[in-house]
């Protein structure tokens, strides 16, 4: 099991910035090990953050996004004590689930 | 620019698309696929086959989207970007490096109340334009940064 995300999620005016840290190799499957064999590619493929089970953002990444990847965004209508939550999906079907209270 | 090491790039991009290929093929959609994930996108090479594999024809440039981020990279493994839209209706923002062996890196979809404003890193293999994409209103249009790699983000 992947090791949990950070996520801080805060009042900026009046939107929610949420910034996320994600625990992910985020292999590309370009490289190679010490053998010369291909190192299979495991990424995370689909992020989704839910405010009161609203979506207010989703992606789609390949694997050209960074090892422990981060993440910043802002969304309206939010306000302290509110949780977001986010879930990730690797390309192997693992998954992860946080979630954090608005400060 | 050592010529054997394009090689190896070249090679090694090819192997993944078909190493993509065969996962995609042995898991079943529907399964652990609750989400969808746009493979054909992410397998494209290019700004124009990356609109068509998301459904449009061409994509417009415009001033509207704005893309900061370092104009040079010592480490091409983390390259952060913030990508920025003033298009009215942006309901997606997707980011794509041109020599990377595929050019799509991250597509972020906008819902109505989220400003279009994401900040990611993501790796480079060497020096590259980079696109910001953005769909809005059923339209796309983008913008091009060059950013200048030191070190490779694909290498071992």
């Amino acid at each position: 099991m992947a090791d949990p995300m950070k996520i801080r999620a805060a009042m900026a005016g009046d939107k929610v910035e949420v910034r996320v840290l994600m625990s992910h190799e985020m292999e590309t499957g370009q490289r190679k090990d010490s053998k010369g064999s291909p190192i299979p590619a495991h990424f995370i493929q689909n992020v989704t953050a839910t405010h009161n089970g609203k979506t207010v953002l989703s992606a789609e990444w390949g694997p050209a996004v960074s090892k422990n990847p981060f993440l910043s965004f802002r969304f309206s209508g939010g306000k302290p004590g509110d949780k977001v939550t986010i879930t990730w999906t690797d390309n192997k079907g693992e998954k992860r689930t946080d979630e954090a209270t608005i400060g | 620019m050592n010529s054997s090491r394009r090689r190896m790039l070249k090679g090694a991009g090819g192997a993944t698309v078909m190493g993509l290929a065969v996962m995609a093929s042995l898991i079943k959609p529907g399964s652990a696929w609750a989400q969808q994930w746009n493979k054909a996108a992410f397998d494209t090479k290019s700004l124009n086959d990356t609109v068509k594999a998301m459904g449009g024809t061409t994509a417009t440039e415009s001033k509207d989207i704005q893309i900061n981020s370092p104009d040079i990279a010592e480490n091409g493994a983390v390259v952060p970007f913030t990508i920025s839209s003033k298009i009215p209706k942006t309901e997606q923002v997707a980011l794509l490096v041109e020599k990377n062996p595929n050019a799509l890196a991250a597509s972020f979809s906008i819902p109505a109340g989220t400003e279009a404003w994401v900040n990611t890193r993501v790796k480079m293999g060497q020096t590259s334009n980079i696109i910001a994409l953005v769909k809005a209103d059923g339209k796309f249009y983008y913008t091009t940064k060059e950013v200048k790699v030191t070190l490779g983000g694909c290498g071992g």
